[in-house]
């Protein structure tokens, strides 16, 4: 291992150790009880409890959290592709999807339970997907409507099909921006698959981990459920970094 | 062999359309490339240039007029050409190797994949890029950039070659070594050229004639042959013959521009 390696190994280590250490100190220099602050050393005991339901509910939140934002990458492409290559198209989908995204998602929870009565599962990956497909549809398009003229002539001299010029141009063209806007998606997703299972009714997943906790006064628990819930967002965060660097690595210019 | 020229244009017409109505851009323009010419085509800034090859790469219609390739109306994009423009536009995700074999997945093509290889490294050799290949169009210069553009636009051996100002953007002295370069492809793989430049010692050193367009709508103003003796130096550049030619270029592309009257009667005029 080289020392860069341990160093981006070691260096963020330190950093969560030191943000831990503060929290505790805060906590204890305050002298807040557990019902106002839970901190760090309350949490072990939570998930040694609780170990169970931990591994279980993380599960559900992260296939559906996936299942929504593979979801929206599909959608999110289709929708970029037409209106990137369709002016028309785009000038009619803009304000539909500028108005859609501006809705809370917390008002489509009713809606969708009501909808799809007690499918908890497809409204959670429904919303995760309602939340997040916006960024990639808006990168997509933009990415391959700014493809300069000259890229696709020299293959369109050739005699290449659409189709040709899409596979071999226009889509790794679009790749960095594809990733810029997966790394906001991913954390979006993430969001909409929490808020269906806190808001709604007999939810699974972490969401309604920490909706019990909140019945129940377990202040520990809650906050154990939002430490998996931001290393859930990380471990998927980089993910998605780790895809962009093998897909896109050529984007990342070598320092010299 | 057929006695038609490799590249006709007959009496070629184009209007765009814009919001306050059709533009003209060229005009019963006649331009005649025989097998292994170099032609090329001076003019003032937006005269039409880089539409006429967009024209004869097929990637236009023109409205009136026929633009003819290897004795056959060209009514969309043929294999048979190869193009290169200012911008070397090379596929930043490749690497100059996958760049230059581009057209060959295009293009059918009977060499393996071992001699498509092979025929990419000879060009990239015969360039100066030797020991390039692996590299990204990131890591290279401008001046590599484009002759990795060139090795692009004459891998699937096309017929002819459209060139839009590919040494535009470069520096002098780097300008003057792709000439040379130029000149090297030309006598390894035999093509037919059209070349778009601003450059009018550009246009002498490269083409076997140089076609002056008017301002627009574009005609064939002058046509002016070039004669050099023998292989062709930077030499030849700063002789009394250069200067002769360069000055009635000159002359021709003031006349274009409408600074001076036109004067042209008989002679070499178009």
């Amino acid at each position: 291992m080289s020392r860069r390696q341990f160093n981006q190994i070691l260096v963020p280590t330190i950093a969560v150790v030191v943000f831990l250490l503060l929290w505790e100190l805060l906590v204890w220099a305050n002298g807040w009880p557990n019902y106002v602050m839970a901190s760090p050393s309350d949490l072990w005991p939570a998930y040694v409890r609780f170990s169970g339901l931990f591994v279980e509910a993380s599960w559900e939140t992260l296939w559906r959290t996936v299942a929504g934002l593979g979801l929206a990458i599909i959608f999110g492409t289709l929708i970029g592709m037409i209106m990137g290559f369709s002016r028309t198209m785009r000038d009619a989908l803009y304000p539909l999807l500028v108005g859609f995204n501006a809705i809370p998602k917390a008002t489509v929870v009713p809606i969708m339970a009501l909808l799809f009565v007690g499918q908890h599962d497809f409204n959670t990956v429904m919303l995760a997907f309602m939340i997040s497909f916006f960024p990639i549809a808006v990168s997509v398009s933009i990415g391959l409507s700014t493809l300069e003229p000259e890229y696709r002539d020299i293959l369109r001299s050739l005699g290449a099909s659409k189709l040709t010029i899409f596979w071999k141009i226009a889509l790794p063209k679009t790749l960095p921006e594809f990733f810029g806007a997966l790394k906001v998606a991913v954390t979006l997703a993430f969001i909409g698959t929490n808020l269906m299972e806190i808001v709604s009714p007999h939810g699974r997943g972490l969401g309604a981990l920490f909706d019990s906790g909140k019945t129940n006064s377990d202040y520990p628990l809650m906050f154990a459920v939002l430490i998996v819930l931001a290393a859930l967002g990380i471990l998927l965060f980089y993910v998605v970094v780790f895809l962009e660097r093998i897909f896109a690595g050529w984007a990342e210019r070598r320092e010299t | 062999m057929t006695d038609m020229p490799q590249i006709a244009l007959r009496n070629v017409t184009h209007a765009y359309k814009t919001d306050d109505g059709p533009l003209p851009v060229l005009r019963d323009l006649n331009i005649d490339i025989p097998e292994g010419e170099f032609c090329a085509v001076v003019g003032p800034s937006g005269c039409g240039k880089s539409t006429l090859t967009r024209l004869i790469a097929g990637l236009m219609r023109a409205d009136e007029g026929d633009v003819i390739l290897h004795g056959e109306m060209v009514k969309g994009p043929k294999n048979t050409v190869g193009m290169a423009f200012q911008n070397p536009v090379l596929l930043e995700w490749r690497t100059i190797m996958d760049n230059v074999l581009l057209p060959l997945e295009i293009v059918p093509t009977k060499l393996t994949k071992a001699q498509q290889r092979e025929r990419a490294m000879s060009l990239l050799e015969l360039v100066g890029l030797r020991g390039f290949e692996d590299k990204r169009p990131s890591e290279l210069s401008g001046g590599m950039r484009q002759r990795a553009s060139l090795c692009r636009a004459i891998v699937h051996k096309p017929e002819v070659l459209i060139l839009d100002e590919p040494f535009g953007a470069l520096d002098a002295f780097t300008r003057e070594d792709l000439w040379q370069t130029m000149h090297n492809l030309r006598a390894e793989e035999p093509f037919t050229a059209l070349l778009i430049t601003h450059d009018l010692r550009e246009s002498i050193f490269l083409a076997d004639e140089v076609v002056v367009l008017s301002g627009r709508p574009a005609t064939a103003q002058y046509k002016l042959k070039v004669t050099f003796e023998g292989e062709r130096k930077l030499d030849d550049l700063y002789t009394q013959k250069a200067t002769d030619m360069l000055s009635i270029l000159r002359h021709q592309i003031e006349i274009a521009q409408g600074r001076v009257p036109n004067d042209n009667s008989g002679g070499e005029a178009a």
